[in-house]
């Protein structure tokens, strides 16, 4: 990974995304290692994303690295009209490493063509967004002890959803099985079902939640995005259709756990959270950990 | 008795024959190929009668050859397409085009979102279906049908 952009999740071989989770969990045992010391990241955030930014600059932050960059486009060159390009192509002059998030799809590959420095995608619109796919897999990988042969249950927008997307297509290179459970309007879209019967792997549709996580090893909770819908009536309709409740996970296996992206708005009833199968919370902690190795192992430091 | 079908456009000496293009692709072919910017003579014939594709058009370029990469270019919008290579008004060789495995510029991103909507980004695509012609885009990885195609 020495040297090289993280675009899309796709980028990376089974190998390298292993090598990923073993260096978080070293950085989870041991955070304060000042392998950054020295070094500028430029944190870009073309349309607001605290949570995201916050991970990254904590993790710099941690290392002993030092962060530049907006947390959003107004008051920047950007509002001025300068092209993508530029901006790149300037802020790469000042920095070792180029953290971006960008409503344009794509833009963060055109960036890994145009900078002289690494590129991480902290998300391009509905694209791609791996490092949370990493921080969910390094999640997964350490609630059940391996990522291989797990019963995954996606539940809410699968349609729009770029977490879950991204998340079937790492799994599936560990013989994973999916229950996707969505309304009508919001369900898997055909190429990823095509895709896991290419690969021979399992998959179940379901539109009702409580009776279909019992054999779950993971239940991943989803958002219903307003800003998905063109037609807000069709958002209205849809977007109180799954609440996971306390009294659900009580049939539940003993080693599964609750993984949501964040932030929730009410599809988790917040009598869920003092449950310890509720794991959201820890996960987004596992995010920082996720992006320290990641930036370590592309600047060659790990 | 002379054949009318050989009348509609006529021989050339030295050049290509480009046969079998659909009709209402004909001017994507010569804007694909630059054709309207060479000084070549050029003669073409169109909404001739075709059994496989209803109405083909035909161009014929006087002197000038492409290179295999370059005709391939076509393919997108003229998979079918026919080469003849006339050299001293034979025929000296025959070829057909290939859906190439990755097209660049030719046709638009379907998603509207896609960073070459909307920046000075020049379309890059993957061919994930050669037969039916499925585009993959290089930037935001959405798909291309065939039928959702529009082009630059
Ligand atoms: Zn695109």
């Amino acid at each position: 990974m020495k040297n090289k952009s993280l675009v899309s999740i796709n980028d990376l071989s089974k190998e390298e995304i292993l090598r990923v989770l073993d260096t978080a969990e070293d950085f989870e045992k041991n955070p304060r290692q000042p392998v950054l010391n020295g070094k500028v990241v430029a944190t870009l955030f073309f349309e607001p994303s605290t949570r995201t930014r916050l991970s990254f600059e904590s993790a710099i932050n941690q290392l002993g690295g030092r962060v530049i960059g907006f947390s959003e486009a107004a008051n920047t060159s950007v509002s001025k009209g300068e092209s993508l390009k530029d901006t790149i192509m300037t802020v790469a002059n000042y920095s070792d490493l180029i953290v971006m998030r960008h409503p344009i799809e794509g833009s963060a590959r055109y960036a890994s063509e145009v900078s002289k420095v690494p590129i991480i995608n902290a998300g391009d619109g509905a694209n791609q967004h791996p490092t949370q796919t990493l921080l969910d897999m390094f999640s997964i990988r350490k609630t059940q002890g391996t990522l291989d042969n797990l019963k995954i249950v996606m539940v809410g927008d699968l349609k729009y959803g770029r977490t879950v997307h991204s998340l079937l297509m790492a799994m599936s290179a560990f013989n994973a099985s999916f229950v996707f459970i969505a309304p009508k309007e919001l369900q898997m879209p055909q190429e990823y079902k095509l895709f896991l019967k290419e690969k021979g792997l399992k998959f179940e549709e379901y539109t009702e939640l409580a009776e279909n996580i019992k054999d779950a090893d993971i239940v991943y909770m989803t958002r219903v995005q307003r800003e998905r819908f063109s037609d807000p009536m069709e958002y209205e309709k849809v977007k109180n259709v799954y609440v996971l409740q306390n009294y659900m996970l009580d049939e539940t296996k003993p080693n599964m756990k609750v993984l949501h992206p964040l932030p929730r708005v009410n599809e988790i009833h917040e009598n869920v959270d003092g449950n310890p199968k509720a794991y959201y919370f820890t996960q987004a902690l596992n995010g920082v950990y996720t992006r320290m190795a990641i930036m370590s192992l592309i600047l060659g430091l790990k | 008795m002379k054949d009318k079908k050989h009348l509609s456009v006529s021989a050339i000496e030295n050049g290509t024959v480009i046969d079998h293009i659909p009709a209402k692709n004909l001017f994507k072919v010569i804007s694909i190929l630059g054709l309207d910017k060479i000084p070549n003579q050029i003669t073409f014939g169109t909404n001739l009668e075709s059994g496989k594709l209803g109405r083909k058009a035909i161009v014929k370029i006087a002197d000038k050859y492409f290179e295999r990469d370059e005709i391939n270019r076509i393919a997108i919008v003229a998979p079918h397409a026919k080469l003849n290579i006339i050299k001293d008004y034979e025929v000296a060789e025959k070829m057909l085009v290939e859906v190439p495995d990755n097209i660049t510029g030719i046709v638009k991103c379907v998603n509207p979102k896609c960073v070459t909507n909307v920046e000075k980004v020049t379309p890059k695509f993957k061919v994930i279906d050669k037969k039916n012609v499925s585009l993959k885009c290089y930037y935001c990885e959405k798909i291309t049908d065939q039928e959702q195609m529009e082009y630059k």
